[in-house]
């Protein structure tokens, strides 16, 4: 198992409790989408896989090793193995994209080659064919705030791609792009998953994403997994129970009242 | 449902804290003695007047001004000797102090860990005490151990600058966005390559504006530390009031001006630049 969780609960600073005993496995290889409602937990789940959240209890066992019981180097050298792809990719503005690709290999560079890097971009032909592939091999030498929302999550993408990892997670990849665009990126994504036996996990606000590009789908619903299906077995009233709703109600129209104002002289 | 929340939580507090400021203004006045009547008594008034009076003209001899020209170099000198100086301690004392580095944060939700709180606190403690006294306590100290000369005034400057620097640069790491760090951290690098590539590119403009002003503090601090010896237009400033030559005086005042002058174009050049 490439992925394990057992009875793992996430509680938040402020008390919300995010996730309730999940149980997941996945292996080698496979390609899951995660749906559900916002606030359900998929960011969280994410997190907690890419161990950027430390359960509160249960144990998560990552690539064979037990994350969390890790000295923090060999949890650094963990983590290396994993790429993480965030919802609104956290760039510093005045970054080039050159470098904020380029920065995806740091867990497998020593310092000094950071450093140097900074100073001058050591590998432009792998960011650029990075880049190339989600069609923004023009965009090396731009800052990033000069990108728009689903340009910057594609440089996020970008990096995650170059660093190469063994796990690749998505929390919400495509969110900030237009239709085309966002199925052009899940293929590329799946694709580059599928050619070098990644396991990609990713988390999709949009249903009908999650069944075309990937093969098994787990719906969350209040930190906890309602379904964990084949794509096959999902059908139309698992999908309205994972998104029923009691709590939002129809706006009543207000009342128009008509008045007329007649200006004064 | 809506009709309880309809009050701004924020306004008690805020009212409250805006109460207190006044409050500790008023005794703030009172111990430090401030009556500004003073300035406006007769007597006061003739005495300011003539002591500024002799400022005009300026000395500008060909002698003087050779001699304005080195001293002015010579402050200039301390006060980059010393900055530097106060750079070598400052730059891992703020990385040391500063949470903006801490490697359990990036998987709390950016709350450090207790045990990392707990060695931040001698590193901080360090610079508040490099800080708290003055640098003209510290020239006095080291005109007495090396002798009169700027290089007491570059010791000086040095200590009391690593800890305002040291302070001053951990809490600007500390202002910004942390979430690209954190994010670099989780991807398996180390602290030092995440702060370089996650937190550097926010901050740089912000140090780098601070470190010029701090140089020009330098600058006016080698001159107040130049009146205990420490060489520098202090020194010449100090001379020039005991013979009461007040056009030389305004001169050297002049020469303040222009320096303070240049290191402001200078911050906005290197601003400019970096942006």
């Amino acid at each position: 198992m490439t992925l394990q969780l057992t009875q793992v609960s996430v509680t938040h600073a402020h008390g919300v409790q995010a996730l309730r005993g999940i149980d997941l496995r996945i292996g080698a290889g496979e390609q899951v989408a995660v749906i559900g409602p916002s606030g359900a937990g998929k960011s969280s789940l994410l997190n907690l896989l890419a161990t950027a959240l430390r359960p509160g209890s249960g144990e998560v066992q990552l690539l064979g090793e037990p994350a969390w019981q890790l000295s923090a180097r060999q949890r650094q050298r963990l983590r290396a193995r994993i790429g993480l792809i965030h919802q609104s990719p956290p760039l510093p503005p005045r970054q080039r994209v050159v470098t904020a690709v380029l920065a995806g290999k740091l867990g497998q560079w020593g310092f000094g080659k950071s450093l140097l890097n900074l100073l001058h971009p050591l590998d432009i032909p792998g960011a650029t064919a990075a880049l190339a592939r989600l069609d923004l091999g023009d965009k090396l030498f731009v800052q990033c705030q000069q990108l728009s929302g689903g340009q910057l999550q594609r440089v996020g993408i970008a990096r995650v791609l170059y660093q190469a990892p063994e796990v690749l997670l998505a929390d919400e990849p495509v969110s900030a792009m237009d239709p085309v665009l966002a199925e052009h990126t899940l293929s590329v994504l799946c694709r580059h998953a599928r050619e070098h036996n990644v396991t990609l996990v990713a988390s999709l606000h949009a249903v009908e994403l999650a069944l075309a590009h990937f093969s098994r789908v787990i719906g969350l619903r209040d930190g906890q997994i309602l379904f964990d299906l084949p794509t096959e077995a999902v059908d139309r009233p698992l999908l309205d129970t994972l998104y029923a709703n009691e709590q939002l109600q129809p706006s009543p129209t207000p009342p128009t009242t008509l008045s007329v104002q007649i200006p004064r002289c | 449902m809506l009709t309880r929340d309809t009050r701004d939580p924020a306004t008690r507090p805020r009212l409250l804290l805006s109460l207190l400021a006044l409050v500790l203004l008023w005794p703030g006045i009172r111990f430090s003695e401030l009556d500004l009547g003073v300035l406006l008594a007769s007597d006061s008034q003739s005495e300011m007047g003539r002591f500024v009076a002799a400022f005009w003209p300026p000395a500008h001899g060909d002698e003087f001004v050779e001699l304005l020209w080195q001293t002015t170099l010579q402050t200039l000198a301390i006060a980059t000797a010393g900055m530097a100086l106060a750079l070598l301690l400052a730059v891992p004392a703020s990385l040391l102090a500063s949470r903006a580095l801490s490697l359990s944060a990036a998987s709390r939700a950016g709350h450090p860990g207790y045990w990392g709180q707990l060695l931040r606190w001698p590193v901080r403690g360090l610079l508040i005490f490099l800080r708290s006294v003055p640098e003209i306590v510290w020239a006095l100290l080291f005109v007495r151990a090396v002798g009169l000369g700027p290089t007491a005034g570059v010791l000086a400057i040095a200590i009391t600058y690593s800890g305002m620097l040291g302070k001053v640069y951990a809490e600007i790491y500390e202002s910004v966005d942390q979430r690209p760090a954190h994010a670099l951290l989780q991807s398996g690098s180390s602290r030092l390559a995440a702060f370089c590539y996650g937190i550097l590119p926010n901050v740089a403009a912000e140090l780098l504006s601070y470190t010029v002003y701090r140089w020009e503090c330098a600058i006016r601090a080698s001159v107040v530390m130049g009146f205990v010896g420490a060489g520098g237009l202090g020194q010449q400033m100090d001379l020039s009031l005991r013979m009461f030559a007040g056009g030389e005086v305004a001169s050297l005042l002049l020469t303040f001006l222009a320096l303070v002058l240049l290191a402001d174009q200078l911050s906005r050049l290197l601003r400019w630049r970096l942006a």
